[in-house]
């Protein structure tokens, strides 16, 4: 019982981290139908600075996320105005290589400036648990499943309430028009791209203290596709419940069942989702009109 | 600008346009043939390049022309290789028999992926190959028996008919056989119903329905036939990298496979060879470089002083003997390509023709891409 539920909190604390990797890839695609293969890459880039700022540098925790976000923030924005934004009206196919080319990149830069070896980054919660009913509650965990709620609120009432975030809706329904009422079509996209990758950016910092952080990290953004598939490509609140799904399947698949199923539990969800029901849990994606 | 005049039906029927171009091809295939006399210590490189080049013929019919992009092929490549190095080596069937299971096999497994993949569109079916690939991976990994798991399994050279063919320049003969055969084969389907059919789905798969293609049989008859060619490629494959490791069919493999397509030009077949070409040659150009680059740029910067040009020069070779350089190269060539020449390099090759043939005449709008607005292709 202990065990189980012990699996089922460090199951929510990996699904958080794939939801929100997996929320970056559904905003952009909502916005802007463009996949972005490179999303884990962003993630990686935001692990890393602010490991640079808080070891490098001598800053404190929290300064140095916020720093880190914000720069990752910009970073996105900057390559949705300066790269992506020329692909637009394109094979869907063009955008999928060119992100893959600009992770490939960021892994590279990233090897250059950090190296490639394996870092910890110290943090208020580091190494500190509590135990409540026999389960061992690591304050790393906490701090995910808190961060990634918060999070998703704020990201809510942004999306509901706020003039820009009703404004990123209309453009990612229908860019024409949404253009046609005022809306600045291209200025809302580097918004999304900043948002997605901020996300990604503190995904990565959230993670960064359970994970270790190394070139590699990235490649947690193919399993966060399996969430993102899961809940329905282009649903916010099926990201997370499909990233919840996958990292306790995960879990649960290395505890129970034969070696080496671990690794592959998210692609084989992935693989059945798709052939079953490929519009995912809270799918929308319906047939194309010509 | 040379016009062919076409007076019967023999000549729509034929495989070249006209003789000057079969003649092309008849010189080029002729230097091929005296290559090995000519270069007999690069062979094993160019016989890399020609597996490949299968390879990318296999990615070419399913992306280039199917409108299927899948980011799974390396998966395809390992289970030819290893099936093939297990009947071959394990069972010990004769060569010409393993490589024609193995093909099989891979055939089937296109199948299997192709299943699914006849409910999703666009980006689905690429995470969808993806994530067949890693979970491939595993099993080359974990299915100790047949593949030796992270050991990895030893291959030995080709022998065809009680034929061994140890020297390079027989297994280079082998690939280019292949080869052309694949070329050969790919180009007639491609003509016939079955390769119209393809191109119409890609074009427009709602369209191509409309007009009574099958879209369920032609999408599986693609990935049948492309990972069929790439079960060849990897059977060919372990022959000549000579040991099988799950670790060389990863994710970065599919990629490279895919950069292949897209450099060398999607939708024709000599793309897949210039691809090729490209994709096999570039880490010795960058080997080469590596080498080269330090002293060039120190010696430019050695007009500033000679203590400048000694720190430039350990500046940039201590940069470009970064071990993670490489992987970033092949990344920026991709992004330089689909920003600037989304044609490939097949693409630049036909600018360049069209421009000396109409010579004063040459218009950039020719090639100009329509830019089209996005329409959700959500209902809401």
């Amino acid at each position: 019982m202990d065990i189980a539920l012990q699996l089922v909190l460090n199951g929510l604390a990996v699904g958080c981290i794939y939801g929100l990797v997996a929320l970056g890839f559904v905003l952009i695609y909502k916005a802007t139908e463009l996949v972005n293969f490179a999303q884990g890459d962003l993630m990686m880039l935001g692990a890393f600075v602010c490991y640079m700022l808080v070891v490098w540098y001598g800053w404190g925790y929290w300064m140095a996320f916020a720093v880190a976000v914000a720069a990752v923030a910009l970073f996105g924005a900057g390559l949705d105005a300066g790269i992506l934004r020329r692909v637009l009206g394109q094979p869907q196919f063009a955008v999928v290589m060119l992100t893959i080319g600009l992770g490939a990149i960021f892994r590279s830069f990233a090897s250059i400036t950090w190296g490639s070896e394996i870092y910890t980054l110290p943090t208020p919660f580091s190494a500190r648990a509590t135990r409540i009913a026999g389960v061992t509650v690591s304050h790393e965990y906490v701090a995910i499943i808190v961060g990634t709620i918060l999070l998703c609120a704020v990201l809510y009432a942004f999306f509901t309430w706020t003039r820009v975030g009703v404004a990123m809706q209309a453009a990612s329904q229908n860019q024409l028009a949404a253009y046609y009422m005022g809306i600045p079509v291209k200025r809302m996209f580097s918004l999304i791209w900043a948002i997605s990758a901020g996300v990604a950016a503190i995904a990565g910092v959230l993670l960064a203290p359970v994970s270790l952080i190394d070139i590699n990290l990235g490649f947690i953004g193919l399993k966060a596709f399996a969430a993102a598939v899961l809940g329905g490509f282009g649903s916010i609140p099926g990201a997370l419940v499909g990233g919840l799904t996958i990292g306790l399947i995960e879990l649960w698949s290395g505890a129970y069942l034969p070696q080496g199923f671990k690794d592959v539990a998210a692609y084989v969800v992935l693989l059945l989702v798709l052939a079953v029901r490929p519009q995912g849990m809270f799918g929308t994606v319906g047939r194309k009109k010509v | 600008m040379r016009f062919v005049f076409k007076t019967s039906y023999t000549q729509d029927l034929g495989l070249f346009r006209d003789d000057v171009q079969r003649n092309g091809y008849v010189a080029l295939a002729a230097g091929l043939v005296v290559l090995p006399w000519l270069i007999p210590n690069y062979l094993v490189d160019v016989s890399l390049v020609l597996i490949y080049a299968i390879g990318g013929l296999s990615l070419m019919v399913l992306a280039g022309y199917t409108g299927l992009v899948s980011l799974g092929h390396a998966a395809f490549l390992g289970i030819g290789a290893y099936a093939h190095v297990y009947f071959a080596q394990s069972l010990g069937l004769p060569w010409l028999v393993a490589l024609a299971l193995a093909v099989v096999l891979t055939a089937a497994a296109g199948v299997l992926v192709g299943l699914p993949a006849l409910r999703m569109t666009g980006v689905y079916l690429t995470i969808a190959t993806l994530a067949f690939a890693l979970i491939i991976q595993e099993v080359f990994t974990r299915w100790e028996r047949v593949t030796g798991g992270l050991k990895g399994r030893a291959v030995d050279k080709p022998v065809i008919f009680g034929v061994a063919l140890a020297h390079d320049a027989a297994f280079y003969f082998l690939c280019l056989a292949v080869l052309i055969g694949g070329l050969w084969l790919t180009s007639n389907v491609l003509r016939s119903p079955t390769g119209r059919a393809w191109i119409a789905i890609r074009d427009s798969e709602i369209a191509a329905q409309s007009l009574g293609v099958n879209l369920a049989l032609y999408k599986t008859m693609a990935f049948a036939y492309s990972a069929a060619l790439m079960g060849v490629a990897g059977a060919l494959f372990a022959h000549k990298v000579g040991f099988l490791a799950p670790d060389i069919f990863s994710v970065l493999l599919s990629i490279q496979l895919l950069l292949m397509v897209v450099v060398g030009g999607l939708g024709s077949l000599h793309g897949a060879v210039f691809g090729a070409v490209f994709v096999a040659l570039l880490p010795v150009a960058i080997s080469q470089a590596r080498d080269a680059l330090p002293a060039w740029i120190g010696g430019a910067a050695g007009v500033l002083g000679p203590r400048a040009g000694t720190a430039v020069f350990l500046g940039v070779d201590r940069f470009v003997k970064q071990p993670g350089l490489e992987p970033g190269i092949f990344g920026l060539i991709l992004v330089l390509f689909i920003l600037f020449e989304p044609l490939g390099v097949y693409g630049r090759w036909l600018k360049l023709r069209l421009f000396f043939s109409t010579f004063p005449l040459y218009k950039r709008a020719t090639f100009r891409r329509q830019k089209s607005y996005m329409r959700s292709e959500r209902l809401r």
